[in-house]
């Protein structure tokens, strides 16, 4: 990879890394809202793309990069289903608060 | 030809999908009306894909497999015995779902069309040698999964069960795909192959640190300790034909796909991938057997059962060998029908409304109201229990006989305790039906699939299911054979 004024490989890994612990730490710290965790998990799959186009690059392999396009289609489908859900959620119980999300528990 | 031929080893992928397509507009025009017709006809497309698969696992012209589509896909002994219990526990989920369903405000023609969808998926899993193919069937298997989880629509159970696993489930798919970027930065490849022979020789850190996030979105998915959380929940709230979907079709799958990729990516680094499948072998053993000892709600219970089976099929993949891998595959296929029975056998026991009896409270006594139903769950017990001549002990003792032929014997000894400590709520269960005082309920009639689906899986459960065990066996031994050959 040509690197500009010192941008190698090892700064995209640790973007990627750091974006992932936040998606990661979003969805288990966060009591608030549920639309918050659906953010955590785009943030999850963003990480792992800017990894993949980062190897690809990185490599000059093209398959990263086609990994990728396959990654943004399915978390459209992924997005697409969970609001569905929570919708069907809000509908019966007037809330998508975290801590309310306890009628099974055991 | 080699197109052909392509196109020829994912005939049952493509029979569904295109079966998949024109049911979802059957249902999607005639609205649901044609809800039965369209179940019936997925029923009949699921058994075609198995008898496809099965006629592609026997044919001695195939005997070695073959790459599909330039190695993104591999058609094998493996995969087609996967595809078999896949089809025909998908099949069975279909014909116990509409009368469910039927009692709780109609029926709808999207649930075939969506096992179908989901099956298509499972079978993309088990055959992927590319982690792109598998990362794509695995979705397409757990986007349709979190809708099936959230079915009843105004089932407020349901919907949190299906919020739950949509969550658990995408944050699951992120750590699995994390550990495949890492995977192909550190191996510059995708193919199980040339990961595979790129990890050959010393591990780098990056490559262990993909392991590591590829065998635990891969636990999450197949609920072994310690990524058990979600089971028990959505395994609850979710309509009970579709828990009974989610305990057999997409655990073979997930159990088939991590067997191929630890022995075909990770074989040369089996001491790294073994530690880590052994320990969540171990520790889903114990916590599902103590973790449903406090249980009153049945389903909850079953699901505790299913964590502590995959601890044991762990175990036979653990052992890393032919012998291991078939004893898996035979613990596979003896769990599907133990696990199916059960479910619908609490699919049976209802009141005149058609509200499903989930507690111990409401089987008391059952050997005296509905004598047949209680007798096929105390063999389902037993057979799960692992207590001789039940199959169930069988698909344990093969097991455990790989375990000690390998060396591992005091992870034998310690499964070999635990799976006594979990006889005890097995044993719970026909004590209440049996010998408690019968609770006074009516409960109403099982329609004819449930009786059907419930009688073959006894049967299967029954001593007489040893006179299956020497074709299981054979086929079992071609299926791991398959998978050996080609780490």
């Amino acid at each position: 990879m040509t690197s500009f004024s010192g941008i190698g490989i090892e700064h995209y890994i640790v973007v990627g890394a750091a974006l992932f612990v936040l998606g990661v730490l979003g969805i288990f710290l966060n009591r608030k809202n549920v639309i918050v965790i659906l953010m955590a998990i785009e943030l999850i799959l963003l990480a792992v793309n800017i990894n993949l186009v980062a190897f690809s690059a990185f490599l000059g392999d093209l398959t990263g990069q086609v990994f990728a396009m396959l990654v943004l289609t399915v978390a459209a489908a992924e997005a697409a289903i969970g609001l569905a859900i929570l919708v069907i959620y809000f509908r019966n119980r007037g809330t998508i608060a975290v801590d309310d999300v306890n009628r099974m528990k055991g | 030809m080699a197109n052909f031929s392509s196109f020829y080893f994912t005939g049952a992928e493509i029979l569904l999908s295109l079966a998949g397509l024109v049911l979802l507009m059957l249902a999607a025009w005639s609205g649901d009306r044609s809800a039965r017709l369209v179940t019936a006809l997925a029923c009949a497309a699921l058994i075609g894909g198995a008898i496809f698969s099965y006629d592609l696992l026997t044919n001695p012209s195939y005997e070695l497999g073959g790459d599909a589509f330039g190695g993104l896909y591999r058609m094998d002994a493996f995969g087609s015995f996967a595809k078999i219990l896949v089809f025909l526990a998908s099949a069975a989920c279909l014909v116990i779902a509409p009368r469910y369903f039927e009692e709780r405000g109609g029926y709808r023609g999207e649930y075939p069309v969506l096992i179908l969808f989901n099956a298509v998926g499972m079978s993309m899993m088990v055959s992927a040698v590319d982690f792109i193919t598998l990362y794509i069937g695995l979705e397409m298997s757990s986007l349709s999964s979190y809708v099936l989880a959230a079915f009843l629509r105004s089932d407020q159970k349901s919907a949190e069960a299906g919020l739950k696993y949509f969550v658990l489930g995408a944050l699951a798919s992120g750590i699995l795909l994390y550990g495949i970027s890492l995977l192909y930065g550190f191996t510059g490849s995708t193919t199980f192959i040339g990961v595979g022979a790129a990890m050959a020789g010393d591990l780098s850190t990056g490559q262990l640190f993909g392991i590591v996030f590829v065998l635990a979105g891969l636990a999450f998915k197949i609920s072994a300790a310690p990524f058990h959380m979600w089971t028990p929940d959505v395994y609850e709230g979710a309509p009970t034909p579709v828990t009974a979907f989610f305990a057999t079709a997409p655990k073979v799958a997930a159990v088939a796909l991590t067997a191929r990729v630890a022995m075909e990516v990770f074989g040369s680094q089996s001491d790294a991938w073994r530690q880590i499948v052994m320990t969540a072998a171990l520790l889903s053993i114990v916590i599902g057997a103590l973790g449903a000892i406090g249980q009153e709600n049945l389903k909850r219970l079953l699901a505790y059962s299913s964590i502590n089976n995959v601890g044991f099929i762990l175990l036979g993949l653990v052992v890393a060998n032919e012998a291991g891998a078939a004893a898996m595959l035979v613990y596979l296929f003896i769990y599907v029908a133990m696990s199916l029975g059960s479910f619908v056998g609490l699919l049976m026991l209802r009141d005149t409304e058609g509200n499903l009896y989930e507690t111990f409270a409401d089987i008391s006594g059952l050997s005296t109201t509905r004598p047949l139903m209680a007798w096929c769950l105390l063999l389902l017990m037993f057979s799960l229990a692992g207590i001789p001549p039940l199959l169930g002990f069988w698909a344990k003792f093969v097991v455990f006989q790989a375990t000690v032929e390998a060396g591992l014997v005091a992870f034998g000894a310690i499964a070999i305790a635990a799976s006594v400590i979990g006889a005890f709520y097995y044993i719970k269960f026909v004590k209440v039906m049996f010998f408690d005082e019968p609770a006074g309920v009516v409960t109403g009639k099982g329609g004819r699939g449930h009786w059907a689906v419930l009688a073959i899986c006894t049967l299967i459960v029954s001593p007489l299911g040893y006179l299956l065990t020497p074709a299981l066996d054979v086929l079992a031994g071609k299926a791991a054979a398959a998978l050996l050959i080609a780490s």
